[in-house]
């Protein structure tokens, strides 16, 4: 049971992760709560669907295009919307962010409706480990594998490329970063283009998990957040490690309480958090 | 519609703006004048609905209460349960960085419409309470939908008394200290916590009240009668629109945006029926877009917060 959890944990964390990496970098850098960053992850989700199964390519292939095209909506949203905002109060870029998400999610709702889809209807047979204590899908393995290689790409591109270190230190200290010559437009592009990335990884792997339904990101925001804050805002190591920590707590506490009551555990770490260590475990001071 | 249905028509309309209007004077409280971000106005709404609905029904096995009591201690009640809600909230929240409350007003909407969900002892689940009093109906008999406007318009009226009231003393004047530049009113010896958390707890106790009245209004609440993003956004735009840090701009600016969300429901209402569903989420897209344009070239409304006097 308990072990059946942590996997079930281990698989909703990664998912959360992939999330919370561009959420932290965009917090680092830009300085403000992404709000639009689950229905983001909602319409990276929705574009491999409409490559996958609307237009029959190959998941692998859907799965790129779609990524791609969410990481050029997450450029559009910064060019039309989040740019002209900067130099206003951080309340007026969240609210229009708040804007954002919900038109991103109504216009999912409006071009493929709001009922339950899947990529793949076909029923998989679970392999069964440690006599039935763990029975593990196909996809799940799939879903560990290409998240685990994902972070470990993130990581590469974070410690080895010049960019990445570039991002990294202007999420630590962006006046410091200015003043070493970093072209902060060009960070500012790739962060965009990573986090759209990530987060419709993220998408598409809760998709394959589970299913696709117009709610699926937005209800992942909250624990999004949770992971964001407990690893520490900018950090994107502190997010991975958030978003684990969060992904796990959920699924191991319907032990104790309703299953009902799991978004509320993400939502109780955050809480603990910010009353004993709001800066994070990973975080500067806030 | 003959000129009758037309003129209940708009009583109706101006009940529900009203009561969005609450909400809006309230936000205004919130971010306008203490720049606090909440986004789980939704939340405060619904305790408020519940909260006055177990306090004032008949009694029933089904849920807590009903208390049967005078609908003015349940209007009392709403807003004094609402406003020890946002004081929970703001314990850990008001001495960090604004993200933070958003953040956490979103998360405690949720955990409130979980528990309304699931605690059929408490607010009979998702069948939600029904019943709940109206306020003078025998007196009022078929001129009902007038006299609550009347009383919606007299809590309008109070609520926009005392937040001219506060605004404009030196209370109000720290407030906007602590908006403008935390560090100096910090300096300038001033409780930064203390101020924002009295903003936070008045503007969420007004938010009770108008839940309230809308639960009165309707005779009806349940888990699922409004959509809360939806709901809390509406009430942003009327902050926005109206100019945040106006009071009375924020009451305009409730008229115009409950005016153009009715408005493209006529619109929406003009497609075939085949299309209702879509119809929902193109209202909702519309009004988010002119949202975004207001945002990016009226940023300060249509009504600027005035320039208060230095002296």
């Amino acid at each position: 049971m308990a072990l059946q959890l942590l996997l079930n944990g281990l698989i909703l964390g990664s998912i959360i992760s992939l999330g919370a990496i561009g959420l932290s970098l965009i917090y680092g850098i830009l300085n403000f709560g992404h709000f639009a960053h689950g229905d983001l992850m909602t319409l990276g989700a929705y574009f491999a669907y409409l490559f996958t199964v609307q237009l029959a390519l190959p998941l692998p292939i859907a799965f790129v295009i779609a990524a791609l095209l969410t990481a050029l909506t997450a450029n559009l949203l910064n060019q039309i919307l989040y740019r002209h905002l900067k130099e206003r109060d951080s309340v007026t870029i969240m609210i229009s962010a708040v804007g954002a998400a919900l038109i991103i999610r109504n216009l999912i709702q409006m071009f493929w409706g709001p009922q339950l889809k899947f990529y793949d209807r076909s029923i998989q047979m679970p392999v069964v480990l440690f006599n039935g204590l763990l029975r593990i899908k196909p996809t799940q393995i799939t879903i560990l594998i290409l998240s685990s290689v994902l972070v470990i790409g993130v990581h590469l591109f974070l410690s080895k490329t010049k960019l990445g270190k570039a991002m990294r230190a202007m999420s630590d200290n962006t006046a410091l970063a200015q003043i070493t010559g970093i072209n902060t437009q060009q960070v500012i592009f790739w962060t965009w283009v990573m986090s759209g990335v990530l987060t419709s990884s993220a998408g598409i792997l809760l998709a394959m998990d589970t299913h696709l339904i117009p709610i699926m990101g937005w209800n992942l925001l909250l624990p999004m957040f949770a992971a964001v804050i407990l690893g520490g805002i900018g950090s994107p190591y502190g997010a991975m490690f958030g978003g684990l920590v969060i992904g796990i707590s959920q699924e191991l506490s319907t032990m104790f309480i309703s299953a009902s009551y799991k978004p509320g555990i993400a939502f109780a770490i955050m809480i603990l958090m910010l009353l004993i260590k709001p800066s994070g475990i990973m975080g500067r001071k806030v | 519609m003959n000129l009758t249905g037309i003129l209940s028509y708009f009583i109706f309309f101006l009940t529900f703006a009203g009561i969005y209007a609450v909400m809006a004077l309230a936000l205004n409280m919130q971010r306008g004048f203490a720049g606090l971000f909440n986004i789980g106005i939704a939340g405060f709404w619904a305790v408020g609905s519940y909260t006055t609905a177990i306090l004032t029904t008949e009694p029933s096995a089904n849920y807590l209460g009903g208390f049967n009591l005078p609908i003015i201690i349940g209007l009392l009640g709403a807003g004094l349960i609402s406003a020890f809600l946002a004081l929970l909230v703001g314990i850990p929240t008001l001495r960090l960085r604004e993200d933070y409350l958003g953040i956490t007003t979103i998360g405690i909407a949720e955990i409130i419409r979980l528990i309304f969900t699931n605690e059929a002892w408490l607010s009979y689940g998702v069948r939600g309470i029904s019943g709940i009093p109206k306020p003078l109906r025998d007196f009022a008999g078929k001129y009902y939908n007038i006299v609550f406007l009347i009383i919606v318009l007299t809590v309008i009226a109070v609520f926009y008394y005392l937040s001219e009231k506060g605004i404009h003393s030196p209370w109000g004047r720290v407030l906007r200290a602590i908006r403008e530049d935390e560090e100096v009113a910090k300096a300038a010896g001033k409780n930064v916590f203390r101020y924002r958390m009295e903003a936070l707890v008045f503007g969420a106790f007004m938010m009770g009240v108008g839940g309230a009245l809308y639960a009165h209004f309707t005779g009806f609440v349940s888990p699922e009668a409004f959509k809360p993003m939806q709901t809390t956004f509406i009430v942003w735009i009327m902050l926005i629109i109206g100019g945040s840090g106006n009071n009375f701009g924020v009451l305009i600016g409730s008229l115009i945006t409950w005016g153009i969300w009715t408005g493209t429901e006529f619109i929406t209402g003009m497609l075939p029926a085949a299309y209702t569903t879509q119809a929902a989420t193109l209202r909702v897209i519309l009004i988010g877009v002119f949202l975004e344009i207001v945002l990016l070239n009226m940023p300060d409304g249509l009504f600027p917060e005035k320039k208060y006097n230095k002296n």
